[in-house]
């Protein structure tokens, strides 16, 4: 190939030494894209359209008999309705799992609208602060889910209608790195995912 | 003129034989805690066509980049070269060399062989002993010229330091953008300096914690695009992916098993998580740990005999090592604050963690058996460390405070010292180093 002198033993070795490299291991040609359903969707907001007023009676003089709707009308057995009269979000202690007394009585709650509205389904996301990494944080997520959905089964919520997800600490809503932000994202969130009223 | 470049030659080759192979003057101690940098030079490789000047150039770049990062050498700057190139068919002329006291001396000349190959050759020259220290040749397809300067730094820095290198190597992450409350995260790959950067993977789903097998050809990662967030496995050649298998419950934490047949991961059962081994060939699982509470973050030994693990058993998150049977689980975290994310070094002697505790991440190593614990890195948020092929460099993730915190990924040696940062065109989280790419003649 060229008058180039190599050394006798070095030049066995070199020759033997490396010849193809690239089509071993060049960068991945093409990647398999596939298509996937998203997951569930957390936290909806709830596709509330409020009914438009009935139109007053022509000739009557006495009052309306349908009021307008008051403007923070909630449907019942809807997402909103279930935020409103239950609440959907627990929280937990820095590496706790354990349910406070407050969590309790908003899990109650939960479970008592779940028992009004049969057909609703609920999947509890785990959550944590950022202080943790990534893998402990997904147990403990996973920890939390599970502690609020063994509560609303012990409320009497088939177990079949609940079911638990964690996002660790990759999901939090709120962004700042202080007590208020953390103590807002370690939570357990109950999502209800089917089977709840549009309007 | 011929014949002393003949005796010259014969010299060399002598020195080759019979000098530089038994020892070498210049080399390094990187076990020593403190040591000098090696001065090196890095010529502008030779080219005599005008196609393949501009990657003889590029190549020589990366290899400075390479030994400069490393903080082992002290890569001297072209500008300050006295005299001509040398001809890699010559001995240097070493004179010239010891003016600006380089200690080595890197030669190179590549030949386009047609137009799918090149071939890249390369000499490391000991300046004060007058030697050849080593010599390669390397083939390769024109696109793939950066993989060439990745083994002649590899050849570099072997033949001075003693030990294997790790710049032929890749890194998968994740690529972040986005505010904290609402990032996307997409797994991607990049060759170990940064370059080459390409998504795996797209599509709406989360993606997690990705991890490389020994042949650095397929990785396992946690995804969010399913029913339920599990455990894949992707082949990074041909882009084919699937799921490990159907289990209870989610799956998270993955780790292949040194010889590649196993897989340790965490399974979660009614917030119970477990660290379960999976048999790749049967397809089979079976628990290792059965302690309620947390057990995560499993980790193999380098002989594939031991697991290192995460559990918050004894009250706080903390180093367990076990058989990789499950039996003999022994805790060996003893120090102040909580320790979690245990990384076995793949020369066997070290576990890379992340600790916290005062407000503060850190990433430290630690003897196999807990002793010698030593911090390398310490901020806001250091966590999830992984380390480099020859145990020597480790990466890990640092996210800035903030709504808008940034993560980033960095490089730290063992020593704890040369902290960098490693270049990202966005956010970058979780990587994991690959091993040595598998190579022809190796």
């Amino acid at each position: 190939m060229n008058d180039f002198n190599f050394k006798p033993v070095k030049l066995a070795v070199l020759m033997a030494a490396i010849s193809v490299l690239g089509a071993c291991a060049s960068a991945p040609k093409q990647v398999e894209q596939v298509q996937v359903p998203p997951p569930p969707k957390p936290v909806e907001k709830p596709v509330f359209t409020k009914p438009e007023p009935m139109p007053q009676a022509e000739a009557r003089v006495q009052e309306p008999v349908f009021q307008p709707l008051p403007e923070n009308y909630v449907a019942p057995g809807s997402v909103e309705d279930f935020v409103a009269s239950a609440g959907d979000r627990v929280f937990f202690g820095y590496d706790q799992s354990t349910l406070t007394s407050q969590a309790r009585d908003i899990l109650r709650a939960q479970a008592n609208w779940l028992s009004s509205y049969p057909q609703a389904i609920a999947v509890i996301g785990g959550h944590a602060d950022e202080r943790g990494t990534r893998e402990y944080n997904l147990s403990l997520g996973e920890k939390r889910a599970s502690a609020v959905k063994d509560f609303l089964v012990s409320q009497g919520v088939s177990p079949d209608r609940v079911t638990t997800v964690s996002y660790g600490k990759e999901r939090p809503i709120a962004g700042g790195s202080d007590e208020q932000s953390w103590a807002l994202n370690r939570n357990g969130h109950t999502a209800i995912v089917a089977g709840a009223y549009n309007s | 003129m011929t014949r002393i470049v003949k005796f010259l030659t014969t010299f060399v080759a002598l020195l080759a034989l019979f000098g530089a192979s038994a020892h070498a003057q210049l080399s390094i101690d990187i076990t020593k805690s403190e040591f000098d940098p090696i001065r090196i030079a890095v010529t502008d490789f030779q080219s005599d066509d005008a196609r393949t000047r501009q990657v003889a150039e590029d190549i020589a770049g990366v290899i400075r980049a390479n030994l400069e990062r490393s903080g082992l050498f002290d890569v001297l700057e072209p500008k300050g070269f006295v005299g001509t190139a040398p001809d890699i068919r010559y001995q240097p002329t070493f004179a010239d060399w010891r003016v600006i006291k380089a200690q080595g001396l890197v030669v190179g000349r590549i030949v386009r062989e047609s137009d799918s190959r090149l071939s890249v050759e390369y000499r490391l020259w000991d300046v004060y002993g007058e030697s050849q220290l080593e010599g390669l040749r390397l083939g390769t397809s024109p696109d793939n010229w950066r993989r060439i300067a990745h083994q002649i730094s590899d050849s570099i820095y072997k033949r001075l330091t003693g030990e294997d290198g790790y710049f032929d190597s890749r890194i998968v992450y994740i690529a972040e953008s986005g505010p904290k409350i609402d990032r996307t995260k997409r797994l991607s790959i990049m060759d170990q300096d940064g370059a080459n950067v390409k998504p795996l993977l797209s599509g709406p789903g989360m993606v997690l914690t990705p991890r490389f097998d020994r042949n650095a050809q397929k990785i396992a990662y946690l995804s969010y695009e399913g029913r339920r967030p599990e455990v894949y496995l992707m082949d990074i050649e041909t882009g084919r992916r699937e799921k490990l298998g159907a289990f209870d419950g989610m799956t998270t934490s993955p780790r292949f098993s040194p010889d590649g047949r196993k897989l340790v991961f965490t399974q979660m059962n009614r917030g119970n998580s477990d660290i379960y081994e999976f048999d790749l060939a049967n397809r089979t699982s079976k628990a290792l740990t059965k302690s309620p509470g947390i057990d995560t973050s499993p980790s193999y030994s380098a002989d594939g005999r031991k697991i290192v693990f995460n559990s918050d058993r004894g009250g706080t998150p903390q180093l367990y090592v076990m058989d990789a049977s499950g039996k003999n689980v022994k805790r060996i975290s003893f120090g102040k604050g909580r320790y979690t994310a245990p990384v076995w070094s793949p020369r066997g002697d070290k576990i890379a963690f992340t600790k916290s505790g005062g407000g503060r991440f850190s990433i430290g190593v630690m003897n196999t058996d807990g002793s010698a614990e030593r911090t390398l890195s310490s901020s806001y948020l250091d966590e999830g460390p992984t380390w480099a092929p020859n145990g020597r460099v480790v990466l890990f993730t640092r996210e800035g405070r903030g709504a808008n915190g940034l993560s980033t990924i960095w490089s730290v040696d063992l020593t704890g010292r040369n902290l960098r940062k490693v270049p990202t065109p966005t956010g970058a989280s979780d990587p994991a180093w690959s091993p040595l790419l598998p190579t022809r003649g190796r």
